[in-house]
This record gives C-alpha cells, structure tokens and sequence, in this order.
C-alpha cells in the first residue's frame, strides 16, 4: 500500500498535526513502507479467526456507585496556560451569529 | 564499605542493621550523579532536597522502630510516571512544564514501602522508541560505551542504576521498553503481566499493551522492586484483583525438573552471532542446574512486528488525541481554535507524529478492518502461540535483543530498522505472559547480552527463580561498568 501525498496531508488533517511540505513527503515514503510491511498479515488466512483487543480481558468492570471527593479545582486548572472563572479558555469555536 | 556499589539488597540489609543511614546512601547516589550524569545523561529531574528529606525521614522511621520493604532506599523513576509536585514530562515537549496533581498508583506504593525517590529519568517521547534517542530532552548513553544508546525506551531508569546513580527503578514496557535497555546495560529487567501492576497515574500510551516494569543490578534488587509495587488498584480497570505472591520467598535457585522451552523463531539469520553464542551457552546452564531443554515453535512470531505497528500507533493516536494545549502543557496560539490545537501539537517529536499518523490512518474509515481489525486477529494467533507453548513448558528462553547496543544515531533515519530492535520482545507484549533480561555474557566489544525468559500469565515466581538460579551459577551480574566504579 502507497500513499499518496493527498492521503498523508488528509491524514495529518485528522490527526490536527500541521505539517510541512517536506515533512510531509518524508512521512509520506516512511508510512508507505511501514504499511508495505504490514502487508504481510495478507498472507494469513483468518476466516473465523475472533479478535484479541486485550491479552487479558477483563468484562463489565464496575466501581461501587458512590460519591467520592475528586480534585480540587485548584489542582485541576494548576496546569492550564489560561483560564477564566474555573473554567479553561479556549478561543471561540462557534460563531455568535 | 563503599555505598553506591553495594545492590539494592545488599543496601537494605545494611541500612536494617543499622551499619549505615538512608541519607549517606542517598547522598553516595546523589554525588554520583554529580560526577557521571553529565555524561551519561540519565536523569531529566534530580530532585534531591526533596530526595534528602525522605532519607532524614526513613532514618528517623526507622530509628522509632518502624520497618517497611524498601525503607530508606534511592530509586529513580521514569518520567512517564506522574509524581505529586514533581515535572512530568513523558520526554515530550507537549508535557513540558506539567506537574501533576498527585502520585502515580506505583509512586504511592514506592512511598509507602518508604523508598526514598531520587528524581525522574529520561525516555523517549511518550516510551515511543528503542534507544531513548527521541527523548525531547538530552540522548541518554549507555554506561558501558557513551557513544552508543542504553536501549528504550525506559533508557534513563536503565543507565541510572547501571551507573549506580540508583539502585532500582521503574520504567514502563509496551514493546520491550524494560527487557531490552536491560539487556543493552547489563541489568536484570521485569516485565510483569499485563494488569498485575496498576497503570493509574502512568501517560498513556498503548493502553493494552503498556505495563509498569522494575530495573535491579541483580534478580533479587529487581524482585524486591516488583514486589513492591505490585498490586491491584480500582482505580485501573485493567488491574487484576489477583493477591500478590511473596516473589522474594520464590527466590530459592532451585530449578530442577523446570522445563524450558527454545522457540526456534527467535535464533534467526541476521542476529548477532556472539548473542546467539551466549543466549544458548546460557541456555546449556539451565539444563545443568536440572532444567528440562524442549525446542517448541511459536510459529506467527514473524508477525508480531506487523501487527505491534499497527496496534501500538492506533492506541497512540486515541490516547495523545487529549494532547491539546487546554487543560495542560504549553499551548501555541493560533488564528483558532483548530489552529491553536495543531501548532500546539507540533510540539511532538518526529517519531510520536509519525505514529499518530499511522495509528490515525489505521483507524480511519475504510482501513479500519484492513488493517487496525486484521491487526487484532492476528494478535489473537500470536497469544494462542504462547498459550499452546506453556501446555508442554514452563518457561520460554530466547535472546531479548537481536544485536548488543548500537552507536547513537546509527538507527535514527530508518523507523523499520528502530522497529527490529525489538523483534524479540514485541510479540510478548501482545499476549498475556510476562517476561524478563537477565545478563548472560558480553561481546567482544565488552557489551552486554542479555537472556530472555518468558513465563506463563502470572507466573513471574518463576521466571524470576528462574532468572535468579541462573545468575547464582553465573558471574556477569558482578561486572560493572567503568564509569560505576
């Protein structure tokens, strides 16, 4: 499998990575021949084979339901760059019309 | 009696008999990293008046009467693992500057068996590499030979107590990230069974396949890290509520009527010729200390590479999705939101942006079942394999590292050629056994080679024993770099 350059700057787009044009054509050769390689599972038949998504699953796990203190609010915004009233600043993503 | 080479056992027998104090043990680390660490560039964060209080405090405890596992013994752990008050960087410049709000799972664990915590040790970004290289920071070197890497990506934790700047520490292992700078720096490194240690408080990265691992400069150092941390916590889902067993009881160097079993898979064409010598000579031992010696097969081995690259950056690309710039770390303004959010992101290094890009190409709409759902269909085959083998033995060996460390930068232009390095430890990563290094020789060049010995779903007491019989009959783990000395 080759990617193309469109498929790789869709890609980075998904991902919100801005990349440049070189770094592009670089990820673009590198990813193409990570997937090449990864074209060897094609060779294994895996008709009735079920997925693993853990080695060691585990079902339903629940905690008892009942309130327990969480962080401070202090401690929840000590490491955000802007903040306004207890709550994290970010500029507008939905337009006021 | 010179403190920074005595082992962490040796260390705590001591400090029990009272022939020494916790705050002359950590002031001979501190002063070592003072000498060495420029050159070895093992620790991010040294936090050492933080790290002298603890030592007062042990003492002081242990003066009163008090006794606890690990009271008043130095330990460095990786920077992935969140510490109250302390930076926390993941080796990433997305982290910089973030302190976390409280103790990791292993940190709480740490404190309680009363170690004493020296400061935070590099990695590659987000454990995102095999040689520490993509640390944002500094490169690590490997104390045997400062023009070549430690292993990754727990290479910090490797090398501190390597160059006796430590004398345990934790790193994590997705891949390898434990076993294998253990083997490239001559140390003994567990890699437990995913769940048997809570990951709460540890930076994300492949979320299946991440677990906590312990670094010694011996088998017993190692254990008496594991032990103390291990555990079941609630607040990881993924933790087995499973009791943990007296693995330091386990250690009695008898292996007789064990049976181990040779993967044929793992002595391939293309390794290092003196690693393959020294894995089998090692291999020899065991059945002269009574082992049972049964070559098995492991047959989807070859595809564990292909599916670990396709798994491990699909997980990588959900977990770092949080990495925004809002609740933490630096933000970088842009014209935007989405802007702010993908200059932000340019703060990843190469390797972690080409893996969000592949696991974000896995994932996408149309490729999902080609290659993330082929992935894990495979991965159920590779887990069989292990399943099947442990019907016959109990204990795999196999070498942990294709090759012994290689020169910094050798490997830095070719992401696949980084991805062999950890050909042989990968596969157990995707399955439910647990694993470990423990040094069984050198190379002509005086590097470490390191023996892999992988046991069944919670069977570390065995494997531990195991690893522990065999350095008991052998000499290397009394080898020391020159730089430690």
């Amino acid at each position: 499998m080759s990617l193309t350059r469109e498929d790789v700057a869709k890609i980075a787009h998904l991902a919100r990575l801005d990349l440049s044009d070189e770094a592009l054509a670089t990820y673009q050769e590198q990813l193409s021949a990570v997937l090449q390689y990864a074209e060897m599972l094609n060779e294994l038949d895996l008709e009735g084979v079920p997925p693993t998504s853990h080695a060691v699953a585990q079902e339903n796990v629940m905690r008892d339901d009942e309130i327990r203190p969480s962080l401070s609010i202090e401690d929840v915004f000590a490491n955000a760059t802007k903040q306004q009233q207890n709550q994290f600043w970010i500029q507008t993503v939905l337009d006021e019309a | 009696m010179e403190l920074a080479r005595l082992s962490l056992t040796q260390l705590r027998d001591a400090l029990r008999q009272g022939k020494t104090t916790s705050v002359a043990a950590t002031k001979a680390m501190l002063a070592q990293i003072k000498d060495v660490d420029q050159n070895v560039k093992s620790y991010l964060t040294v936090t050492e008046e933080d790290a002298l209080a603890q030592a007062q405090n042990a003492d002081e405890r242990r003066e009163s009467g008090e006794e606890s596992p690990l009271l008043g013994v130095p330990v460095g752990v990786k920077d992935i693992i969140s510490t109250k008050g302390v930076q926390t960087t993941a080796g990433s410049k997305v982290l910089e500057g973030f302190v976390p709000p409280y103790d990791a799972f292993v940190v709480e664990k740490l404190k309680e068996a009363g170690a004493v915590i020296l400061g935070k040790t590099n990695t590659d970004e987000f454990a995102m590499g095999s040689s520490t290289e993509n640390s944002a920071y500094c490169v690590t070197s490997n104390p045997w030979d400062l023009s070549r890497v430690p292993g990754g990506s727990s290479g910090g934790s490797a090398a501190a107590v390597a160059s006796r700047m430590a004398y345990g520490s934790l790193g994590t292992d997705t891949g390898g990230s434990v076993r294998q700078p253990a083997s490239f720096c001559g140390l003994v490194g567990l890699r437990p069974t995913y769940g048997r240690i809570s990951r709460w408080g540890v930076v994300a990265f492949a979320s299946t396949l991440d677990q906590i691992g312990t670094f010694g400069r011996t088998v017993a150092d190692c254990t008496a890290m594991f032990q103390a941390v291990a555990g079941y916590d609630e607040r990881d889902s993924t933790s087995l509520n499973t009791a943990v067993p007296d693995y330091e009881a386990a250690l009695t160097g008898d292996i007789s009527g064990l049976r181990v079993g040779v993967p044929k898979e793992y002595f391939i064409d293309g390794m290092d010729a003196e690693v393959e010598t020294a894995v089998r000579s090692a291999i020899a031992k065991l059945e002269s200390l009574g082992a049972t010696i049964v070559e098995i097969s492991l047959p989807h081995t070859k595809y564990a590479l292909p599916v670990y690259y396709l798994i491990a950056p699909a997980e990588a690309s959900a977990n770092l999705a949080r990495y925004d710039g809002v609740r933490y770390g630096p933000r970088l303004q842009g014209e935007d939101m989405i802007d702010t959010v993908k200059k932000t992101r340019s703060l990843f290094g190469p390797e972690t942006t080409r893996r969000i890009m592949l696991g974000t190409y896995a994932l996408s709409a149309g490729y999902y079942d080609a290659y993330y759902g082929r992935a894990q269909k495979v991965r159920t085959l590779i887990k069989n394999d292990f399943i099947n083998a442990f019907d016959n033995v109990d204990v795999i060996a196999a070498p942990t590292s294709p090759t012994t460390a290689f020169k910094i930068g050798e490997k830095t232009d070719d992401p696949l050629g980084m991805y062999l390095a950890d050909i042989f430890t990968l596969p157990l990563n995707l399955s439910a056994s647990c694993g470990l290094s423990v040094p069984c020789g050198f190379d002509r060049q005086g590097l470490p080679i390191g023996l892999q010995l992988i046991g069944n779903t919670l069977q570390e007491a065995t494997i531990l024993n195991t690893a522990y019989a065999y350095e008991q009959a052998t000499k290397w783990h009394t080898q020391q770099p020159e730089i430690a000395v």
